[in-house]
């Protein structure tokens, strides 16, 4: 590490001004002095320290914040009376019992494709909102932006604003910098512990593992997650923060591919802002740009880049930087806007001076609508004409089939027969295709059940031996497709499954 | 060696030298705790190595300070699962067959553990399912036993045997009419035209041949093969009415089998699986399909 010596001077804002101020270099600009001082392989972390800022964007940021971790936190405490015996958590994943619960929808574990249209339809409208908007997701919405900005939000109550920061930083430890960050990291770990814990309340039911989890009575699966989420959510919010968008997301990496020049994002409009420079009170603006280089929107900025270098991929579109800038704008009394939502495509026809045109109706925005409404319509009507009785046949291998002492042709087969129905109902079990056909059903215990009434207990799969014995003379093809059906005695619904019935070979 | 550090001029960021037939790599830095992860990875894994077996050291390995063996846990685990089933196979051994129905958990448990018996033992002669295999190795799944098809008959076969010396195995002979020359070749030829009607509707019309099989049949066969050819299962005698034909129902193999019969051979099983095994493979078979 030839650079270590460079780096260390560097990297603590030794720079920083002794009146507290800094020269606000983006952390980018940081990492591009150390390397130069000495060609490393690798980069030293640019500690960044987002200053606080408000404005409409930084309102939205809050209440997104407020609503999502209410969300995560509350929504396990929330009821569904479901009759007795069966939990009452809304949400509840419970993968003991193998059911899954969403208020009133049961989903067993071979629905599990109900998740995985969850995941394309949530993966789609991603695509559709960053084509339209840029990264929102990263900016408002993602977990990893919503905690660290609830960390820093600590850290800013505790340690003051960025200059402070940056003092304490670099003051020598002392009781009351040793009594600052240890009240942070404490603070810091019981949000983790809270998120940790608020994880495992989706997978049990919340006020019973809550109590259990003070008692010591949880399982060790249980306290092994809190600690692991724990441990995840303290690292990463706290300590890796913009690290995690830079180094460890692919969404970074993909975005070139989901913007285009018709992409509402975060940008600086260089047209306007330049040529820019510092600016005394009373000096004409003319000849220059609206850009008075105070690098406020750097300052904020909780990935520590300059959005005036253009689109990069360490940039979040939280838009703190458009906030910062608006208010210097009206404090220099220039119009708002030097940095704000907008095109590509707008800014550059505004910097040839001619007329911009939004244009949000584009082939993949239509594309990714298309698409969202499709797969909808297809999980809607999957969850509509969800069954609770499903059939599955398995056909015996072995012996294909048995020719029986009167001549006749004997089938078997395994029937897996669903009845997701919370009380025990009645079927009539029968299989068309095959005249003469004779049924003999039995189950698992080998006992006797009957075809006409075939009682099967609430909430299971059972499995069900049937044999299907023919007339040889009624078997005028080697290979017969036949139905084996179940239907409920009490309310005629009726599930179904084709298979085969095999005989010797027909002369 | 890198040899001309060089600002790139789209990026503005520096090469790193390198150069390959004219491109050139850019400086992009990876973070430095991506690389310190990199060493925490290298250094669990010397840990890993010397806690668990790592190195091979000729005819032997370096054996991890934690003693963790592979094949130990395999072994662990089954005696565990042995362990588990003990209470359920004591249960078992002690419940005479024809009670095992009674109790739903105990018969489910003895079916899933008799599939995997007969698949380990029984299904090299009888097939995967009882399914059979031609040259005298009888299908279980039909309807039809030499020696009884209850649940009693049938562990009493698998327990002792057939015709495998045994004190207590089945045992059973059928003369060779025709190698010894106990009938005429014309004898053994209507004998079999007799036993091919034996099959059809009652009421059908017997051919003259088979007419004068009918007399050898009831002079040399019934004492084993019933007077219809019902067969008699005490002695292991087949029955000769049905569709069912151990080896072949045409007339050649009839012929073939009066004149030299071949007789299967089964062993016995009782020293080679415990009593509650054997019931377990008896309740499977039983269940196949064809159990009275």
């Amino acid at each position: 590490m030839a650079d270590q010596p460079v780096a260390r001077t560097a990297a603590k804002p030794a720079s920083l001004h002794p009146d507290g101020s800094d020269p606000v270099l983006s952390a980018k600009q940081q990492r591009e002095t150390l390397k130069s001082a000495g060609d490393s392989l690798y980069a030293n972390r640019v500690k960044v320290y987002p200053k606080a800022v408000s404005g409409p964007a930084r309102q939205v940021k809050w209440a997104i914040l407020i609503f999502c971790l209410a969300v995560y936190y509350l929504v396990p405490w929330l009821r569904w009376d479901r009759g007795p015996g069966l939990p009452n958590q809304a949400i509840l994943l419970d993968l003991d019992g193998r059911r899954g619960y969403f208020f009133g929808l049961e989903i067993w574990p071979q629905e599990i494709y109900y998740l995985t249209g969850l995941l394309i339809l949530a993966a789609v409208a991603l695509f559709l909102v960053t084509s339209l908007f840029g990264r929102l997701w990263c900016g408002y919405s993602c977990p990893q932006t919503v905690w660290t900005d609830l960390y820093l939000w600590v850290e800013r109550r505790i340690e003051g604003d960025r200059n402070a920061r940056m003092r304490l930083d670099q003051a020598p430890w002392s009781a009351s910098k040793w009594g600052k960050k240890l009240l942070k990291h404490a603070i810091w770990l019981v949000i983790a512990l809270a998120t940790g814990g608020a994880w495992i309340m989706y997978y049990q039911d919340a006020p019973t593992v809550t109590r259990q989890f003070f008692t010591g009575e949880a399982g060790g699966t249980t306290y092994f997650f809190v600690g692991l989420f724990t441990a995840t959510t303290y690292v990463l919010a706290g300590w890796a923060r913009e690290q995690v968008c830079t180094y460890m997301c692919p969404w970074p990496r993909f975005q070139a591919a989901m913007l285009d020049e018709q992409t509402l994002i975060v940008t600086y409009q260089k047209w306007r802002g330049e040529p820019r420079g510092k600016h005394k009170a009373g000096d004409p603006w003319d000849g220059r740009g609206d850009c008075i280089d105070c690098k406020q929107c750097v300052a904020v900025c909780p990935t520590g880049i300059d959005i005036r270098d253009g689109v990069q991929l360490e940039c979040i579109n939280c838009g703190l930087c458009a906030d910062a800038c608006d208010e210097v704008m009206s404090k220099v009394d220039r119009p708002k806007g030097l940095i704000t939502w907008d095109t590509l495509a707008h800014q550059q026809a505004k910097a040839a001076g001619k007329e911009a045109k939004y244009k949000f109706f584009r082939a993949r925005t239509f594309i990714y609508v298309a698409a969202l409404v499709i797969l909808s319509a297809v999980m809607l009507w999957g969850l509509l004409s969800r069954a609770t009785t499903e059939i599955t046949v398995l056909r015996d291998r072995a012996p294909l089939f048995v020719g029986l002492s009167d001549g006749s042709i004997r089938n078997a087969y395994t029937l897996k027969i669903i009845n997701k129905q919370r009380d025990a109902q009645d079927f009539t079990l029968s299989v068309t295709g095959l005249p003469g056909a004779d049924l003999a059903v039995r189950g698992q215990d080998d006992s006797e059940l009957s075809a006409e009434k075939l009682v099967l207990p609430a909430d299971t799969v059972s499995t069900i031996r049937l044999f299907v014995k023919a007339p040889k003379a009624q078997l005028q093809q080697e290979r017969l497709s036949v139905t084996v059906a179940v239907k409920n005695s009490k309310t005629g619904e009726r599930a179904a499954a084709e298979t085969l019935f095999i005989g010797p070979p027909v002369p | 060696m890198p040899t001309k550090i060089e600002k790139d001029a789209v990026t503005g960021t520096d090469t790193t030298g390198h150069e390959w037939d004219g491109i050139k790599e850019l400086n992009t830095p990876l973070p430095k705790w991506w690389l310190y992860t990199l060493y925490a990875t290298i250094v669990w894994g010397v840990i890993w190595m010397i806690l668990y077996p790592s190195v091979p050291l000729g005819g032997t390995y370096f054996k991890g300070l934690l003693g963790y063996s592979e094949r130990q846990n395999i072994e662990t685990a089954l005696k565990q699962a042995a362990d588990q089933r003990a209470p359920m196979m004591a249960k078992l051994a002690e419940t005479p067959i024809d009670d095992v129905q009674k109790n739903p958990e105990l018969a489910t448990f003895a079916l899933t553990g008799g599939r995997a018996v007969f698949n380990d033992n029984c299904a090299p002669c009888h097939g995967v399912g009882g399914s059979g295999r031609p040259g005298g190795f009888p299908v279980l799944a039909d309807d039809d036993w030499l020696w009884g098809g209850t649940r009693a008959a049938i562990q009493q076969t698998v327990t002792h045997g057939i015709r495998n010396g045994g004190a207590d195995a089945r045992d059973s002979a059928m003369p060779r009419f025709g190698a010894d020359g106990l009938l005429t070749p014309a004898q053994i030829s209507d004998v079999a035209d007799y036993v091919l009607a034996l099959g059809t509707p009652a009421g059908t019309a017997l051919s003259d041949a088979a007419k004068r099989g009918a007399v050898v049949f009831g002079e040399q066969c019934v004492a084993c093969h019933g007077a219809k050819g019902e067969g008699l299962k005490d002695l292991g005698g087949p029955r000769l009415s049905d569709a069912i034909w151990l080896y072949g129902g045409d007339k050649a193999s009839l012929v073939k089998q009066i004149s030299a019969p071949r007789q299967g051979v089964m062993p016995a099983w009782s020293g080679r699986l415990t009593e509650a095994q054997i019931k377990m493979v008896t309740l499977y078979v039983h269940s196949l399909g064809g159990g009275q």
